[in-house]
């Protein structure tokens, strides 16, 4: 067997660079939630949001940028016969799981490195709220990141992939959906950051992360079998 | 119509257990839905020798060829490749085999030597190695010159060169091939040959639609009818006078 860490990187490496090359998911997911930011400012016409509000808006920004992301990630395998050559090397398969789970983190990381800081210009008053956001935005992206690549790749082999991704994986992070709004509209309070519940709500994220890395490490092998 | 199943030589055949099968199949079996695509397929294969396996469209060559590795479950029936009972010990034959299939299994937006050095990587070759086997390979085919390039701006032949490179790279055991000349003009077909052609202890499994050159590299050939069944085993065929039945 070939040492899971070096199949890693090299499945890895060879997405990242792909979509470098490409720019195929990326360009179109910072578009989509800058384009949703204009929407909502001119839509609400509001200059500044607060509290839930303002929550609501960045999360479900990134939520629907994030499935555009999602509904590429085994698009090269499908097409290009990606699935067949892993399966035919003698690598435990789950290193596809992570390696697409850690490329689609990373994907996330980029548009939130862009988009948060617009959504900042747009809407708050008040930029002291981001650094608290920072380990939601990051335990979030890691359980979009690892539920979208499961759902992503039952969802594949369906014609209707564009569809299904969307209907399976909605209803699964609405309690990733609650945490992070919660402590998001405390955060942007008009009045200044309020932590309350933010140590509950940060473990209700890191719970909620290693309970999918756990089904997704267990169940990924059985989705790539014929 | 030759019932037993395909065995390499006469010799092996008497030697019983010393013979050393790379491929058994029992009563092979795959279904698709309520679609039967192989109907109890008997075949027996040794160590070194190439089978051709022929057959009209839809007569389930390929299917069995990605049976053979590992890329499909038998519906039912014993398949045994290289020592290994398949499914169950899959995990043991990847990376001994060298498939190549319809699809080159090859990134478009990588490359020729990017999808290479990747393979390599996901079949723990060391780089230097790597590097060296990618060179020669390239060289073989002469395709070192567009090598660089990426395979979204080959034509059809020149993505085959570098999917039979990438068939290779890891130097399989046994070859299963699937029209491997497919798209390659008569110099890309010659060239290819020191890679995947006959050769002394390569064990391959040839599916063709051009009979006559199948054949005329088999030691064995098994024709399956379009219900999936072996229609006729002809083997030994390069053995001369000691084999049964007749080629073509």
């Amino acid at each position: 067997m070939t040492p899971s860490r070096s199949a890693f990187a090299a499945l890895l490496a060879k997405d990242l660079r792909t979509e470098l090359r490409t720019m195929r998911s990326l360009p179109a997911m910072v578009l989509f939630a800058v384009t949703t930011f204009i929407i909502f400012r001119y839509g609400l016409d509001r200059t500044t949001l607060s509290g839930s509000l303002a929550g609501g808006v960045l999360w479900t920004t990134l939520l629907f940028a994030g499935i555009l992301g999602i509904n590429r990630i085994f698009v090269s395998e499908l097409e290009e016969g990606g699935f067949d050559a892993i399966r035919l090397a003698p690598i435990d398969r789950t290193v596809l799981f992570t390696s697409k789970a850690s490329a689609l983190f990373i994907y996330l990381l980029v548009l939130e490195a862009i988009v948060v800081p617009v959504f900042a210009l747009f809407f708050l008053p008040d930029w002291s709220a981001l650094i608290p956001l920072l380990p939601f935005l990051l335990g979030a992206n890691l359980g979009f990141a690892v539920l979208g690549t499961l759902i992503s790749s039952m969802a594949v082999n369906s014609r209707a992939r564009d569809l299904l991704v969307p209907l399976l994986l909605l209803p699964l992070v609405v309690p990733l959906m609650i945490a992070v709004t919660a402590v998001s509209a405390g955060l942007f309070d008009a009045a200044g950051p309020d932590y309350e519940g933010f140590g509950t709500w940060l473990l209700v994220v890191g719970l909620y992360d290693g309970i999918f890395l756990l089904v997704g490490y267990a169940v990924f092998d059985f989705l790539l079998e014929d | 119509m030759d019932e037993r199943p395909v065995a390499a030589t006469d010799d092996a055949a008497d030697a019983g257990a010393e013979a050393v099968s790379a491929i058994r199949l029992r009563r092979l079996s795959r279904e698709y839905g309520e679609r039967l695509a192989l109907r109890e397929v008997d075949l027996e294969l040794a160590e070194g020798e190439t089978l051709a396996l022929l057959g009209p469209n839809g007569s389930g060559k390929s299917t069995m060829l990605r049976i053979l590795a590992t890329l499909l479950r038998p519906t039912s029936g014993e398949v045994e490749v290289l020592g290994c009972q398949l499914p169950d010990e899959s995990w043991k034959l990847r990376g001994r085999i060298g498939y190549l299939g319809h699809e080159p299994l090859l990134y478009r937006d990588l490359t020729g030597r990017e999808n290479l050095v990747l393979q390599a990587r996901l079949h723990g070759i060391p780089g230097d190695e790597a590097s060296a086997r990618i060179e020669h390979d390239l060289e073989l085919l002469e395709m070192s010159r567009r090598a660089d390039d990426r395979v979204a701006g080959f034509s059809a032949g020149m993505r085959q060169r570098i999917a039979i490179c990438r068939a290779v790279i890891h130097r399989p055991t046994l070859l299963l091939l699937d029209e491997p000349d497919s798209n390659l003009d008569p110099e890309g077909r010659e060239l290819s040959r020191s890679l995947i052609g006959p050769a002394e202890g390569r064990t391959r499994v040839l599916v063709s639609h051009e009979p006559e050159r199948a054949i005329a590299e088999a030691d064995s050939v098994v024709r399956l009818d379009r219900a999936g069944r072996v229609e006729q085993t002809d083997h030994n065929l390069r053995q001369g006078p000691a084999g049964s039945g007749t080629p073509g």
